[in-house]
């Protein structure tokens, strides 16, 4: 490996470290659950050299290994979005009006 | 073909940010994870042109599984597990980037894969396999399969000392001398049994930090993946998730007002020091019926939920007893600590689940002005984040640590399985004071009583 593509990729590490101090420390602790489990979907990327390792057919343990990674990661991806999801569509501003509240008004009225 | 794919991945890297930053808000938040879905896909479609991939039925198979298995896991998973659940998917993810590491060292004549690139290899092998047994003890402390408390041993600081200075060691050596085969996997062993060793010690309420160091080292591994195969993705990814975990262990720590060593190795909660009740007095206990009628007629009620609210899955009977309480015009807020609960934000997910506006949940620092003005303050399985010896008495193990000050309302209710000391086994003097009751028993139960009282009152 040449210098050049490993100073490049240095310099897109200490960006990224940078940016990403930035953009995270603005999520409110309120998010803080979703923040994790979206951070560790994104982080399934590693599924993009599994990818490659298990298709590429380099030999058969490779092959093994990169089955078992992309399977692995794809857990990872998967049900990371899909959990992130699931939590936040949770997350309401106002609230909603249930039945119990109209139940307990009308009882404290006859109180 | 090439550049096809180095586009894909750039699309993708400016997706995953812009996910990110719409995590800032819940408003965006929803629609920020849209971005990052697309990235991904984008990602993925992108490497399946690769040039070295030529067959595709394991990648298939791999996919299908894989997503079946996250597909079930996050639908069927409760609410109050998300901290297993998060834990065992850092181990999936950091599984991957081990793997792809020794395929790609086994693949290699050791000779061509040069320093860097061995480097980096041995960083993702290493900074994987701890985070692959690490987060898998981590998710059967929180499963309850073993015991929450540390398990310690004599020496045992010194041993996982002695452990990880031979792995480091040996990862030296390696960098030096590619070809030791023998050594590279002699690392990964070594790194899967520190990983064990590193979080046993651990107590399950410390694992909020534990939580977000393993998020941190899953994100590492997967950028040092990305420095091994020279993709920009796998870096930018890989440290955006490596430097979230970084920044949560360091909030977490500072909400416990302690170092992460000291997390680490300090085996907090271990002993249990000999009680000094007699000299606090008695604990008061109160009867459901009479904390209804001060909570029926009060101007503003705070709730602080604690652990004890997911494991009772009371999140939705607090629900109920709050909307009884509005409808009486009661002024309703939730207070939450930082480290409540067994990872970050816990509480606010499970609160959230229970249809909670997130507008009503205040953090630490906005809610504490509010207690002296609030009648009653709803303790519902929490206990050292409310300790106000941490606030009043220097030599508490956890002084300094920030609580939430409910012994400045004028009453307090505490819902309390039984008589025992909290996590830290420290005894809490809030339990002692005058405006302090007691109110035993399983909070979900306690709670619909409260509720079925106070429609009564």
């Amino acid at each position: 490996m040449n210098t050049e593509v490993i100073i490049a990729g240095l310099y897109v590490f200490a960006l990224a470290a940078f940016l990403g101090y930035q953009v995270i420390s603005r999520v409110p602790p309120l998010l803080h659950t979703p923040l994790m489990s979206a951070t560790n979907a994104i982080s399934g990327i590693s599924l993009v050299g599994s990818l490659v390792t298990a298709g590429a057919h380099y030999n058969t343990l490779s092959t093994w290994l990169g089955f078992i990674a992309v399977t692995a990661s794809t857990i990872n991806v998967v049900g990371g979005f899909m959990i992130t999801d699931r939590m936040l569509r949770m997350f309401k501003r106002q609230p909603a009006v249930s039945a119990s509240r109209k139940d307990s008004t009308e009882e404290q009225e006859r109180a | 073909m090439g550049l096809l794919i180095e586009l894909t991945y750039l699309a993708a890297s400016i997706l995953f940010i812009l996910g990110l930053k719409g995590l800032s808000h819940p408003e965006t938040a929803r629609r920020g994870m849209i971005y990052a879905e697309v990235g991904m896909l984008l990602a993925i479609v992108g490497t399946l042109v690769h040039k070295d991939i030529v067959r595709y039925e394991w990648i298939i198979a791999g996919l299908i599984i894989g997503s079946i298995i996250g597909g079930a896991i996050s639908i069927w998973v409760p609410m109050t597990a998300m901290p297993q659940r998060t834990a065992l998917s850092h181990a999936f993810g950091a599984l991957a980037a081990s793997l792809v590491g020794v395929s790609e060292y086994y693949r290699h004549n050791s000779v061509e894969l040069g320093t860097f690139k061995m480097t980096a290899l041995s960083l993702e092998v290493l900074l994987g396999g701890i985070t692959v047994t690490g987060s898998l003890m981590a998710f059967i402390k929180l499963q309850d399969w073993i015991r929450g408390t540390p398990i310690t041993y004599r020496g045992q600081n010194i041993f996982n000392m002695s452990l990880f200075a031979v792995t480091v060691g040996v990862f030296g050596y390696l960098i030096y001398d590619p070809s030791a085969h023998s050594l590279f996997y002699a690392m990964a062993g070594l790194a899967f049994l520190f990983g064990v060793l590193l979080v046993l010690p651990i107590g399950a309420a410390d694992m909020p930090v534990v939580m977000s160091l393993m998020n941190s080292y899953a994100g590492l591994a997967a950028a040092a993946t990305g420095f091994a195969i020279s993709n920009n993705v796998l870096i930018i990814a890989g440290t955006l998730d490596g430097f979230s975990g970084f920044i949560l262990s360091i909030l977490m720590c500072r909400a416990m007002n302690r170092s992460i060593t000291n997390v680490l190795f300090g085996a907090f909660g271990a002993e249990v020091e000999a009680s000094s009740a007699g000299t606090l007095g008695s604990m008061r206990e109160v009867r459901a019926e009479d904390v209804a009628v001060q909570l029926a007629y009060a101007n503003q009620v705070i709730f602080v939920p604690g652990y004890g609210m997911a494991t009772a899955q009371a999140q939705h009977a607090v629900r109920e007893l709050a909307n009884i309480l509005e409808a009486r015009g009661v002024t309703v807020k939730y207070a939450i600590h930082p480290v409540a609960g067994r990872m970050p934000g816990h509480m606010n997910v499970l609160l959230a689940e229970a249809n909670v506006p997130y507008s009503s949940l205040y953090d630490l620092e906005q809610i504490n002005a509010e207690f002296p003005a609030t009648d009653v303050a709803v303790v519902i399985g929490a206990n050292d984040v409310v300790n106000p010896d941490a606030r009043d008495n220097p030599k508490s193990p956890i002084a300094g640590m920030p609580i939430l000050e409910v012994d400045k309302s004028r009453w307090v209710v505490v819902l309390k399985r039984g008589k025992g000391k909290g996590f830290a086994g420290i005894e809490n003097p809030l339990f002692f004071k005058p405006n302090c009751g007691m109110l035993y028993g399983d909070a979900k139960a306690s709670l619909i009583k409260l509720a079925d009282s106070v429609q009564h009152a």
